[in-house]
């Protein structure tokens, strides 16, 4: 089960976060700080999964922005390495070569799809035309 | 005064022109400032750009609780933008402690029976996230009227919204049972890969649901292969796997339903061996699923020849330059380790040369492989491996490192020698100095003798030990602690150095000891060692100060004490696994053998005590008539159970009647003074059997007395097999023996029972 997916950049910032499993406001951003320490400080050579407490990081490096997700023991780690990249491939799509502004700007696209992807800590669809057309027929509504 | 509100680009554009994390807050509170008023002036049309902001800022942490009634307000309107703002507000401000997340319930119920997919999308996801169990309770039947529909979008999200209302409310997985199997043979793969994870979730709660699902192994295994035979499909393929997350997830399933279950195990087996041999593993996504068949065949009851080619899998690797991949390798084969040995074995030198990754999550995981692998035949090569690990390893490591190497040289090393040498080579200086300072206190005496069984032997002078201890106590490097050691270890000598141990010379000869001969310094020794510690006595460090005026004072007022107070610890009981076990089978034996006669003896013993007289103590000590082995089989345990050795008391005859004979026969073991063995011998050279043979024996009050069991009751005529028992007779005392015997047999188709004392005992049987 994923418990959380966090999207921040190399100053630190989050720019994107969603739990999947209930952790107080406060005890959010402490959380945040330590999961980008151990993050952060790792070259593109050594490993991507690290154990973190009681659970598992799977971290990807973008660019800029490191994409982090935390999940339980049972969760297969490559898989969600493969499904992380996925998520960018979509991204992509949407945003035709997505930049770090356009996460920002459009927070609330971001977290549709993300919604679309991955449901209460299980990944429900990786089909990139099917995560998009909902959001597709959004924007044609609202543009008419 | 209308502001007009910003829109959420602009407010984010202004937070990143703030310089500053103060000007940053600023332009934050200000914004809230106006969010809050526009709450409350209650303005329906720019609610939704409102929230949007908020929750925005909520991101970045700062306090957005305020905005969780606008949350409802926006879910209850008909618009979607309102709707869609409102469910993900919903979402990341509300939780279950919070009371506002009840009142969502109606909304929800709403939209879930509209009809619109979109909507009812919405509202299943907002569900499955912040759902409590009474939220759960109450829409259950809807969730549960949305699995069955036609459209795939709504189905898809409803799945995994039953998922999280099981994980809820244990009691609805009654509910969600049924359609799965309808759902396992839809084709959409959302829909499947929902409804995998639904009954691995049912499985993992209830034992029944899992053989209920058994059932479906050969549909599961359909799906797979179908999945994994097909060519380039395009909707689903990733790297030219195709959907490798359905495949992991339908593995995962596979396996909880074939452990421990030979049948479902059966069935997998080729599968396995298929996607084994078929995936891809040029990518990552190939590897995955890889990964993920590996972990299955482990866990499942499968073929030989599969686990032979699940460990070669991870043996591949092992040797792949990928990160990832190793990491991942070295955690199975962790796992792997206790139930296959031999096979993880094989994989040892790769595994060595992981420990020499820079990466700290490798090379802590090669560690715990390396140290998990070490046997009695590789312990050399391993540990010197190890140690030029722990020189180069992170800090963090070195402590499990460090204990590691020890443990497993305490269990395997080959020499005691080599043990010694590990150890010294394992500890760093400040360590090595206390523990070599403590040896050199504690054994002085030996170290000066000088020989040692492996090498050369040194001489060592004790001029030199006391020079070396003084420099420990004034090097600059030296720890407190370390001080205090060597401080203790000098006044442990004082106490084991030749020669005359007293202080009766005055203090002014010192001064010469230099220029006088080796041998009068023998009576210095503790002068030297006084004058020492009493320097310290001022010492600037409490703990050293107090342990040198401590020390004074036992040379002053009670040096007649010294030689007690600082005499050499007692030998620590060296249990060991291997000593203890040994006890442990010899315990088992020996209870099963005499357990069996002492019960029915015990009851006869008494009534053999009521017909005894009084000399003989009414009550013999109970320790020796107890069915229980513990207390009886301590003296036992003292000394080997083997035949007696030959005996150097005569035989005495004590009884004859109608061919039967009786022989006593007494052995007294060298090694333990108050042990005496007696065997008693039953032969019968009469024409008829001599059945129901028992023999019983008392003994006074401060013996210990033991029957065994007899080696049959049946003593064949015509001088047949003698009948044999064996009596333990403990003498602490050292008191003369007297032994009474009562005999019941059946004889001529008479039973028979004597009573006799054994006269003419010889002396050399107690002294």
């Amino acid at each position: 089960m994923i418990k959380f997916f966090l999207m921040v950049n190399k100053q630190g910032q989050t720019r994107l976060a969603k739990y999947y499993e209930h952790v107080e406001i406060n005890k959010r951003t402490v959380l945040e700080t330590e999961v980008l320490k151990s993050c952060l400080f790792r070259s593109n050579e050594q490993c991507s999964f690290i154990e973190f407490k009681d659970f598992k990081l799977v971290c990807r490096r973008y660019a800029a922005l490191l994409i982090v997700v935390g999940v339980n023991d049972t969760e297969n780690e490559m898989a969600i390495y493969e499904f992380i990249h996925n998520f960018v491939e979509v991204l992509d799509e949407y945003f035709s070569r997505v930049t770090e502004l356009d996460i920002m700007f459009n927070l609330d696209k971001v977290h549709i799809i993300l919604d679309e992807m991955v449901l209460n800590g299980c990944i429900v669809e990786t089909n990139r035309a099917r995560i998009l057309a909902p959001l597709l027929i959004l924007d044609k509504m609202s543009e008419s | 005064m209308v502001v007009s509100s910003l829109k959420l680009q602009d407010l984010i554009e202004e937070i990143r022109g703030a310089k500053t994390q103060a000007q940053e807050r600023e332009v934050i509170q200000k914004e809230c400032a106006h969010i809050r008023a526009s709450f409350r002036d209650g303005d329906p049309l720019h609610r939704h750009r409102q929230l949007a902001k908020l929750l925005y800022v909520h991101m970045l942490g700062y306090p957005a609780h305020f905005g969780q009634m606008e949350c409802l307000k926006l879910i209850a309107s008909p618009r979607f933008t309102d709707k869609r703002v409102g469910y993900l507000g919903a979402m990341l401000l509300l939780d279950e402690r919070q009371d506002a997340h009840l009142l969502i319930t109606n909304s929800i119920k709403n939209d879930l029976s509209q009809g619109i997919q979109a909507v009812q999308g919405l509202a299943l996801c907002t569900l499955s996230t912040v759902g409590s169990a009474e939220m759960c309770r109450d829409l259950a039947t809807e969730v549960e009227k949305l699995l069955l529909q036609p459209g795939s979008y709504v189905r898809k999200k409803a799945v995994l919204t039953a998922v999280h209302m099981i994980r809820k409310v244990p009691e609805l997985s009654n509910i969600f049972l049924p359609p799965c199997a309808q759902l396992l043979h839809e084709r959409h793969h959302g829909i499947l890969l929902g409804t995998i994870t639904l009954i691995t979730e049912l499985c993992e709660r209830s034992p029944a649901a899992l053989k209920h699902f058994r059932k479906v192994v050969p549909q599961l295994v359909q799906i797979l292969q179908t999945l994994v035979t097909t060519g380039y499909s395009v909707e689903h393929s990733i790297s030219g796997v195709s959907d490798p997350f359905l495949q992991v997830q339908i593995l995962r399933l596979l396996r909880i339903l074939g452990r421990n279950h030979e049948e479902s195990s059966e069935i997998m087996n080729d599968l396995l061996a298929q996607v084994a041999t078929n995936t891809d593993t040029s990518r990552n996504a190939g590897n995955a699923v890889l990964f993920e068949t590996v972990l299955t065949i482990m866990d499942i009851r499968s073929a030989a020849g599969l686990r032979v080619l699940a460990v070669n899998i991870l043996g591949r690797f092992l040797l792949n330059n990928d990160k990832n991949i190793r990491y991942v390798a070295l955690t199975s084969l962790l796992r792997m380790v206790q139930s296959d040995h031999s096979a993880v074995q094989r994989h040892r030198p790769t595994v060595v040369e992981c420990l020499r990754e820079p990466d700290a999550s490798l090379s802590r995981r090669a560690l715990e492989l390396s140290l998990a692998l070490v046997n009695s035949s590789n312990v050399r090569a391993m540990t010197q491996e190890l140690q030029s690990f722990l020189e180069s390893c992170l800090p963090d490591l070195r402590a499990d490192c460090a204990s590691g190497i020890l443990l497993a040289a305490e269990r395997f090393a080959p020499t005691k020698r080599w043990h010694i040498d590990t150890i010294l080579r394992v500890l760093t200086t400040q360590p090595l100095v206390q523990v070599a300072a403590w040896c050199i206190g504690e054994y002085g005496d030996l170290l000066l003798e000088g020989g040692c069984e492996e090498t050369e032997p040194l001489q060592v002078e004790e001029e030199k030990v006391l020079a070396l201890l003084e420099k420990v106590l004034q090097s600059h490097m030296s720890l407190p602690a370390t001080r205090g050691y060597a401080l203790t270890a000098l006044m442990k000598l004082s106490t084991r150095l030749r020669g005359d141990n007293n202080l009766s010379l005055p203090c002014h000869i010192l001064e010469l000891k230099g220029r006088l001969p080796s041998h009068s310094h023998a009576t210095l020794w503790p002068s030297r060692i006084r004058q020492v510690v009493s320097i310290y006595g001022s010492c600037l460090d409490v703990e050293l100060q107090q342990r040198a005026v401590e020390y004074n004072t036992l040379f002053r007022k009670y040096d007649h004490m010294r030689a007690a107070i600082l005499e050499k610890m007692p030998l620590v009981e060296r249990g060991g696994t291997q000593d203890e076990e040994a006890k442990e089978s010899k315990e088992a034996q020996l209870s099963e053998a005499a357990l069996v006669p002492t019960e029915p003896q015990a009851s006869k013993l008494l009534d053999l005590l009521d017909l005894l007289d009084g000399t003989f103590g009414a009550t013999q000590p109970p320790p020796a008539l107890e069915p229980s082995p513990g207390g009886t089989l301590v003296h036992l345990l003292d000394l080997p159970c083997a035949s007696p050795a030959p005996a150097s008391i005569p035989n005495l005859r004590v009884f004859e009647r109608e061919g039967l004979q009786l022989n006593l026969s007494f052995v007294r073991p060298p090694g333990t003074p108050a042990l005496l063995l007696i065997t008693v011998t039953a032969v019968n050279t009469s024409g008829a059997d001599v059945t129901h043979f028992v023999c019983q024996a008392a003994v006074p009050k401060s013996f210990h007395l033991q029957l065994q069991a007899p080696s049959g009751d049946t003593v064949p005529a015509q001088g047949g097999l003698p009948v044999t028992q064996l009596l333990r007779i403990l003498n602490p005392n050292k008191a003369p023996l007297r032994l009474k015997l009562r005999l019941t047999y059946n004889h001529f188709g008479q039973s028979v029972q004597e009573i006799f004392e054994v006269n003419n005992l010889p002396v050399e049987m107690w002294q």
